[in-house]
C-alpha cells in the first residue's frame, strides 16, 4: 500500500513505527504530548500520546536540560528523539549537543554510544529574526554528528527510520514551509512536499543525495526548501533550452560526494542554493570540498546563491529579498553557463 | 560521626576499607601532581585532595550497577567508583591501554562498564547527563541510582537548575553530590551566592527550590558522607528521588596546576588542613579497641608499593598510533 502524505505525516508515522518495533525509542521536548496541545510546534508527534503514554515525554521549557537529558537516557541504551520547536533554540542546548553529545564516543575512545535523534524546524516564515534561521551550517562542522535534511515525504520518513537506528547522533532539520501542516499550525506559503509513502518499512540511508532532476549542463545543489525553489528554476530554465540537473544534498553531513561528484563530472557547472547567511554557510563547505576534489572537471567558477549576510528580516517584502528564489537561481545558472 | 552512630556500630574491614579508598585517592593524587611537575605527565589537572571523603563516603553506596558522573575534577570519583589506578594513570600518561584508549585524559576519566561515563568537564554540563541516565534507568524498570557530583560553582549555571528540576518532576533516582570546597575556581561561594541572614541559608537551599530533600553535611566526615548518600539512595529507590545533598569540604591544594592559592586566606586554609577527613577519620577509627596505628601505617604502605608499581607500569604502557586520531569519532 502507498499513501500520499505530508512531512508531518510521515514523520509522525515513521515515528510511530520505531516506538512500536523498539520500546528503547522515546520522544521527549516541549508541549509535544500534551492533551489538547498541538503535538510540538508544528504537530509531528500529534496523538503520539495516545498510544505511548509513557514515552511521549513532555518537559519544561529548558533546551539545555532536555538535551542533556536525552544524552544520559542515550548513554544508558534508550533512543531518544528530541524535539526542539524552531532550530533557533539549538543554541540554548549547544554545550549538550556538541561538548556531550557529539564527543562522548571519541572521548572514552569509543566504549560510550549516544544514540540520539534530533529534530528542528528551520527556514524565514514570517516571524522574524529568532524563529527563522537556517542553522544547518553550524552542524555540519561539529565531528560526531550526522546531519541530513529532508525536502520530501519519502525521505523524511526513511531517513528518520534510519536516524532513530543509527549509533550515533543525528540532527534531522526539517523546513516549516515543507511540512504540510494542518489547521491552527498551518504556514502561510507553504509548499507542498507531500509524496507517495509505502506502509511497508524502508530506510533512506544516512549519507546519500539524490537526483532529483536529470540534466547535462548544469548542476542545481540544495535541500529543503531551496530544492523545491531549484526545481521550478530548472523547469522555467528548460524551457529556454537549457538542460538543468538538480541534486537534493540531502545529507549535510557527510556530504555523499559520490552522487555529487557524478553529477559534477558530467555538468563541470556548479550552482549551490542556500536559504542562509551565504557567509560560512554549508554552501561554503561544499564549495571548497568540490573544488578540491572535482577541480579537473569545473569548466565555470562555482556559484552560491544565498541570504545576504544579514539576520532574517520581518516584513514579507524584506523577507522575500532575503529568501533566495526561483528568480535568483535562474540568475544564478545563467552566471555559472557565462 | 553523625549523631545516631556510633564508630562502634560499624564493621572494621568496611571501616578499613573507607580508609584505604580515601588514602589511596590521596595519595595517587600526590604522586600525580609530583609526576605532572616533575613533566613526565602531560595535560592539566584538577585535584581534589582534602575532597577524599565525598566521593568515598558517597561510591560506597553504590554498587557496579549504579552509575555516577564526575566533572573536570574527576580522579577521586573515578577511583572511588572503583577505577583502578593503573587505568587511570595510563591514561593520564596518554596511554592506548588507559581507561579512555588516551582519548580522555585527566578531566575526561571514566570507565562506562564500571558506572562512569568519560568526566564531563564543562561545568554543570554532567547535571543534565546524569538526569537522563536516571530516566533511562526508570523506564528500564531497573532500582539502581545515578550519584551526580558537582561543586558549588555549578549550582550557579543553568543546566543545574534545569537538571534538578526535571528530575524533580520526574521523580528520578538522583544524588545530587555537591561538593562544598568554598571555591569555583578562585572565586568564593559567598560572593556569587546571596548567603546570610537576609539570604540563602545554604547551597543546599538552592536544591530545595525544587522541592526536594535536601541537606548540609559535614563532607569531611566520611561516615557522616555515608550514612547521608545511604538515605539519599533508599530514599531514591522507594521513588521518592532525586535527593540534593551540600557536603562541606575544603580543597587543600591548587584548582589545577601551580596555583598557589592566594586567594584562600591562611587562617582558613590552616583550619582546613586541621579537618581535612584523612587524619579525621583516623582519630576516629583510633578510638576502636581493634584498630591501631599499625594497621593504618600497613594500608599506607600497601597502597603507596600499589602505585609504585602501577606508575611504573603506566608509564610505559605504549602511546596511540597517529592513525588512532581518526578512530572512535562515529559508530
Amino acid at each position: 500500500m502507498v499513501k500520499q502524505l505530508s512531512i508531518v505525516e510521515a514523520l509522525r508515522a515513521g515515528i510511530a513505527e520505531e516506538m512500536a518495533r523498539d520500546e528503547r525509542v522515546f520522544c521527549i521536548g516541549e508541549d509535544i504530548g500534551i492533551p489538547g496541545g498541538w503535538g510540538g510546534a508544528f504537530t509531528v508527534t500529534l496523538g503520539l500520546e495516545r498510544a505511548f503514554r509513557d514515552r511521549i515525554i513532555d518537559t519544561p521549557i529548558a533546551e539545555n536540560g532536555f538535551f542533556g537529558v536525552a544524552v544520559g537516557a542515550a548513554i544508558l541504551g534508550m533512543r531518544p528523539i528530541v524535539d526542539v520547536q524552531y532550530g533557533d533554540f539549538l543554541f540554548c542546548a549547544m554545550d549538550q549537543i556538541h561538548s556531550n553529545a557529539s564527543m562522548l564516543r571519541y572521548m572514552s575512545g569509543g566504549t560510550v554510544a549516544v544514540p540520539m535523534v534530533m529534530r528542528a524546524p528551520v527556514g524565514a516564515t514570517g516571524r522574524g529574526a529568532q524563529h527563522a534561521r537556517n542553522v544547518e551550517r553550524f552542524f555540519v562542522g561539529i565531528p560526531g554528528i550526522k546531519v541530513v535534511a529532508p525536502s520530501n515525504a519519502y525521505d523524511a520518513k526513511g531517513l528518520l527510520k534510519a536516524a532513530v537506528r543509527d549509533d550515533n547522533p543525528v540532527m534531522i532539520f526539517e523546513h516549516k514551509l515543507l511540512y504540510g501542516s494542518k489547521g491552527a499550525r498551518m504556514e502561510t506559503g507553504a509548499v507542498d512536499s507531500s509524496s507517495d509513502v509505502p506502509d511497508e518499512d524502508y530506510i533512506v540511508p544516512l549519507g546519500t543525495a539524490r537526483v532529483a532532476r536529470r540534466g547535462s549542463q548544469v548542476t542545481i545543489l540544495a535541500w529543503l526548501l531551496m530544492l523545491h525553489h531549484a526545481l521550478s528554476a530548472a523547469e522555467r530554465l528548460a524551457a529556454s533550452g537549457v538542460d538543468v540537473e538538480v541534486v537534493d544534498v540531502r545529507s549535510l553531513s557527510p556530504f555523499d560526494f559520490d552522487t555529487i561528484g557524478a553529477s559534477v563530472r558530467k555538468t563541470g557547472r556548479v550552482v549551490i542554493v542556500e536559504e542562509g547567511p551565504k557567509t560560512g554557510g554549508v554552501g561554503a563547505e561544499l564549495s571548497a570540498s568540490i573544488a578540491e576534489r572535482f577541480s579537473p572537471s569545473l569548466k565555470a567558477p562555482i556559484v552560491r546563491v544565498a541570504s545576504p549576510d544579514v539576520p532574517v528580516p520581518f516584513a514579507p517584502v524584506l523577507e522575500n529579498a532575503y529568501r533566495p528564489d526561483p528568480d535568483r537561481i535562474v540568475e544564478g545558472v545563467r552566471q555559472v553557463l557565462d | 560521626m553523625t549523631e545516631h552512630t556510633s564508630i562502634h556500630d560499624y564493621d572494621r574491614v568496611f571501616l578499613l576499607g573507607l580508609y584505604e579508598r580515601m588514602v589511596l585517592i590521596r595519595e595517587f593524587e600526590e604522586r600525580v601532581k609530583y609526576l605532572f611537575l616533575e613533566g613526565r605527565m602531560p595535560g592539566t589537572i584538577h585535584q581534589c585532595l582534602g575532597q577524599e571523603a565525598t566521593a568515598v563516603g558517597v561510591c560506597s553506596n553504590l554498587t557496579d550497577e549504579d552509575y555516577i558522573t564526575s566533572t573536570h575534577r574527576p580522579h577521586g570519583h573515578a577511583l572511588a567508583k572503583g577505577l583502578t589506578p593503573l587505568e587511570i594513570l595510563i591514561e593520564l600518561f596518554g596511554g592506548v591501554t588507559g581507561c579512555c584508549r588516551g582519548k580522555g585524559g585527566s578531566m575526561h576519566v571514566g570507565n562506562i562498564r564500571k558506572g562512569m561515563p568519560p568526566a564531563i568537564a564543562i561545568v554543570g554540563g554532567g547535571i543534565p547527563v546524569a538526569t537522563g541516565m536516571a530516566l533511562a534507568l526508570k523506564m528500564q524498570h531497573r532500582s539502581n541510582v545515578v550519584a551526580c557530583f558537582f561543586g558549588d560553582g555549578a549550582t550557579s549555571e543553568g543546566a543545574f537548575h534545569e537538571a534538578v528540576n526535571m528530575a524533580a518532576i520526574w521523580d528520578l533516582p538522583v544524588i545530587f553530590a555537591c561538593e562544598n570546597n568554598r571555591y569555583g575556581a578562585s572565586t568564593p561561594v559567598g560572593q556569587i551566592m546571596r548567603l546570610g541572614a537576609e539570604g540563602l541559608k545554604s547551597v543546599a537551599d538552592r536544591g530545595a527550590a525544587y522541592g526536594i530533600p535536601a541537606d548540609t553535611i559535614d563532607g569531611n566526615d566520611v561516615l557522616a558522607v555515608y550514612e547521608a548518600a545511604k538515605d539519599a539512595k533508599r530514599v531514591c529507590l522507594e521513588g521518592g528521588g532525586p535527593v540534593f545533598l551540600e557536603f562541606l569540604t575544603y580543597r587543600i591544594t591548587g584548582h589545577s596546576r601551580r596555583d598557589p592559592c592566594l586567594y584562600q586566606p591562611k587562617e582558613e586554609r590552616q583550619a582546613a588542613l586541621q579537618s581535612e577527613p584523612i587524619g579525621r577519620f583516623e582519630g576516629v577509627l583510633l578510638q576502636r579497641a581493634d584498630v591501631v596505628q599499625s594497621d593504618l601505617d600497613g594500608i599506607r604502605e600497601t597502597v603507596a608499593k600499589e602505585l609504585s608499581e602501577a606508575i611504573a607500569i603506566a608509564e610505559q604502557e605504549p602511546k596511540p598510533v597517529p592513525e588512532d586520531v581518526l578512530t572512535d569519532v562515529y559508530a
